[in-house]
């Protein structure tokens, strides 16, 4: 009894390793240990694409404060148009780095001090008239940064000229302004800074898989970005997606009218950049990107999913260059096109949340929880 | 036949393993309610989120506001009753009831594990686990050196159930020839020590532990149940559960587990384990020893209604064997619907992440709009919602209710789900063309979740 119990296992036994040895037979060559080098991908974010993209947005901003103190100096239509053209450059270099919410960007609620659309106009005109106001506070957060500047430059009035009476009217205005303008370039100071400084090492070295390290932090604000900074907000929310009926009012760049698609498109710039890991505009630097790190992990499949990633990418970009360059009276005039457009935005939301973060097996919204 | 089961029936057995098991289960339970509070996971899982999911059936069951923390502390308090032996049936049975409860309030937290320790609570209602060890003894004065044979016997059978059917799980393409999904899994644990960037990284592990892992739960039960292979196969656990506690999150489970391999040891070495336990108390010179070993008189063992205390422990069994396999009723792939997925001991077997949203519609208008979840779910909520369709559906449900109460007029709900399956690419789960709102709750086969467009063999 016993005797036969045991031949029992050692057949069992037997079966089981000639099954194993099967199983691995034709991935022999694969047994080898393959491994990405993720602090060399972080290294290539920091250096060659977030900081170069911060500095270039701290150059940007540092025009915009010297020719709005000119323009305060002396409100004329000549300097007035230079502000705007400064302003829209500073925008465009904005939406490279809106999504880069990790060390004091995420400390300071950086993106929430910049670019919270649409502005509160009534606590802007509270503002200005009273005096008294701390931009610092959250509360201000409507009343401040790139749609409050979109504001005071295009929509404190209906046409140019009456736009600049106010300026030249009343000096408050042009100190909100330049408030305005200040406190954004503190702002960026602090962000900039830091990422030149200490920031850059600990985000390199942080390479592990969990909740606080730059690498997921990183993929979950990117995601995070396209879903809520991009898609929704620039196009769902404004097509009335969410709600029902459109709201133009809240369109990017409201005021202007006619920057809001090339804003888009910027940003689309922006998050292809962080994807590809291709700074476009300059020599382009080679470096390990999150496409490559998507490839890696998902393992050698016949079609890329960063191909298909990018592929999407270009699909919602044909639809979001179809519209007028004007979203407002896009969403005026023919809404159908900007629900195309987020159709398409959507599938690489699919994308992004589901395919690449089951490859790249990391968590986007972490659940302090217990699993099987 | 019949004198075979007689005579089994009328065999008695030590009663020190039960009654070690009970100890080491009811400390641990209490332990783990204690982490769960100390967590804070009570405010969140429970009271927090503003909708809870249902399982079919127990609708009623629902957080009860700050009094769930009444039912944490009802819960916690039985499980040291039950440890100590206290009161033990009163005991048991309010454990039961109040873990149960717990875990009816929302399935967002179902786990196999949470599972187990409610059907076994209501298994150790029947057994006499404080014949011995127990305050009870304590206070009639009397113990029980004796206790049936089947009481233990029922125990090994439900752990082994645990087991072999997790193995039986693991039978199947998927984890067996594309060494899914640990495939995924492992890879991502790149930052362990050691092993992190070298073995799990390699396909050869994954796949020696896919194989591993299916013969290590198939076997277990049986290494345990022989003398001869017990210690090895006790080794084994306590191997297979520590390694699996470094990979996952897998919380107080190991412990339980490696508890409950205990109940295979025979009493002399349980008696060797209290022993030394009285020794260790008598270093803090807490004489333990003449608690136990006070001169109660030893009676023998006997149920007050024995025929009703078999049926019931013999159709709970025979329920926990064939509950698992209710999933040949549904036709389709059952990790893509999941029909039958949950009570089955499908521990860790797929990676599964779906993205799902609602289209609100008014059909007279064609007016629409999409919802977004973060305003009625909580990230875990939304993230458990989006590939399980009786989330989906019953969520669809809540967002109907939510939407016509804020009068909107005829609303249809649709929902736009991508759901993708252990590596392979995310493809469309519920037919974005049928209003849920028409589609009702129940265990038939919901006919409007799109097939699995791929193949998976086996169990």
């Amino acid at each position: 009894m016993m005797g036969n119990r045991k031949k029992l296992i050692v057949m069992f036994y037997s079966m089981l390793f000639a099954a194993l040895i099967l199983s691995c037979e034709d991935n022999g060559e694969d047994i080898e240990a393959t491994s990405f080098d993720r602090e060399a991908m972080l290294t290539h974010w920091a250096d060659n694409i977030i900081i170069p993209l911060h500095n270039q947005f701290s150059t940007s901003l540092s025009s915009l404060k010297s020719t709005t103190a000119t323009f305060v100096a002396t409100p004329n239509s000549d300097n007035l148009s230079q502000v705007r053209l400064k302003w829209i450059a500073a925008y465009k270099a904005w939406q490279y780095i809106e999504m880069y919410n990790v060390g004091k960007a995420e400390e300071i609620y950086f993106f929430s001090k910049m670019n919270i659309y649409p502005s509160n106009t009534e606590r802007i005109t509270l503002n200005i008239s009273s005096t008294v106001y701390d931009l610092e506070n959250a509360n201000n957060n409507a009343a401040r940064g790139f749609p409050a500047l979109d504001y005071m430059l295009y929509g404190i009035d209906t046409t140019d000229d009456l736009i600049l009476q106010k300026y030249i009217g009343d000096v408050k205005y042009g100190t909100y302004l330049t408030d305005l303008v200040d406190a954004m370039v503190l702002n960026t100071e602090t962000v900039v800074n830091d990422w030149n400084g200490s920031y850059r090492a600990t985000f390199i070295s942080s390479t592990e898989n969990n909740a606080s390290s730059s690498i997921n932090k990183l993929i979950n604000d990117f995601i995070y970005y396209y879903e809520k900074g991009f898609r929704s907000n620039k196009i769902g929310i404004p097509a009335g997606v969410f709600s029902g009926a459109a709201l133009p009012k809240n369109a990017e760049g409201y005021y202007s009218r006619i920057y809001s698609k090339e804003l888009v498109l910027e940003a689309y710039k922006g998050i292809e950049t962080f994807f590809t890991g291709k700074l476009n505009g300059t020599t382009i630097m080679q470096g390990l990107s999150l496409s490559d790190y998507t490839d890696h992990m998902e393992g050698n499949l016949e079609e890329k999913l960063s191909t298909t990633i990018l592929a999407q990418f270009e699909r919602a970009k044909t639809k979001i260059n179809e519209l007028d360059s004007n979203l407002v009276s896009q969403v005026e005039s023919d809404n159908s096109k900007m629900l195309l457009a987020f159709d398409e935005l959507q599938k690489a939301v699919v994308l992004l949340k589901v395919d690449m973060l089951q490859a790249i097996s990391i968590n986007v919204d972490y659940v302090d929880a217990d699993g099987d | 036949m019949f004198s075979f089961l007689n005579s089994y029936l009328k065999k008695d057995s030590d009663s020190m393993p039960l009654a070690v098991f009970r100890i080491a289960y009811g400390f641990l339970m209490f332990i783990s309610i204690l982490r769960f509070w100390n967590k804070g996971w009570i405010e969140e899982l429970y009271l927090a989120p503003s909708f809870h999911f249902s399982y079919f059936g127990f609708e009623w069951v629902k957080p009860l506001g700050e009094f769930t923390y009444l039912i944490f502390f009802i819960c916690g308090l039985s499980s040291l009753f039950v440890g100590l032996g206290f009161k033990y049936r009163w005991s048991i049975v309010i454990f039961f009831l109040s873990f149960t409860y717990i875990e009816l309030m929302d399935k967002t937290t179902y786990l196999n594990h949470y599972y187990f320790i409610s059907i076994s609570s209501f298994l150790m209602i029947f057994l006499p686990s404080n014949a011995r060890l127990s305050i009870d003894n304590l206070k009639s004065g009397t113990f029980y050196q004796n206790v049936p044979k089947w009481t233990l016997d029922a125990l090994k059978l439900l752990i082994s159930i645990v087991y072999i059917y997790a193995g039986i799980a693991k039978i199947n393409s998927d984890w067996l020839f594309r060494a899914m999904p640990l495939k995924i899994w492992l890879p991502s644990k790149y930052d362990l020590p050691l092993i992190g960037d070298t073995l799990l990284q390699s396909e050869f592990i994954h796949y020696l532990m896919s194989w591993g892992g299916m013969c290590y739960d198939l076997l277990i039960p049986f290494l345990l149940l022989n003398k001869r292979t017990r210690g090895f196969g006790f080794l084994l656990v306590v191997f297979f559960h520590a390694f699996t506690k470094v990979l996952f999150p897998i919380g107080m489970f190991p412990y339980i587990m490696i508890a409950s391999a205990l109940v295979f040891f025979d009493a002399n070495f349980h008696k060797k384990v209290v022993d030394w336990v009285i020794k260790f108390f008598e270093i803090f010179k807490i004489k333990t020893s003449s608690l136990i070993k006070k001169a109660y008189t030893s009676q023998p063992f006997h149920y007050k209604y024995p025929k009703f205390t078999l049926l019931i422990v013999s159709v709970f069994l025979l329920f926990q064997m064939l509950i698992p396999f209710r999933y040949f009723l549904y036709p389709g792939e059952l990790f893509w619907h999941e029909q039958g997925y949950r009570f089955s001991w499908r521990v860790m077997l797929i990676e599964k992440m779906g993205y799902t949203t609602f289209k609100v519609t008014n059909s007279a208008t064609g007016g629409f709009f999409y919802v977004d979840n973060r305003d009625f779910l909580t990230p875990f909520q939304e993230k458990q919602m989006s590939f399980q369709p009786d989330f989906i559906l019953e969520y669809a449900h809540h967002l109907g209710s939510h939407f016509k109460e804020m009068g909107h007029q005829n609303v249809k709900i649709y929902a736009e789900s991508h759901v993708s399956l252990n590596g392979r690419r995310s493809t469309r789960f519920i037919d974005q063309k049928i209003d849920l709102l028409t589609q009702k709750r129940s265990l038939k086969n919901y006919a409007w979740i799109l097939p699995f467009n791929d193949e998976i063999n086996g169990f």
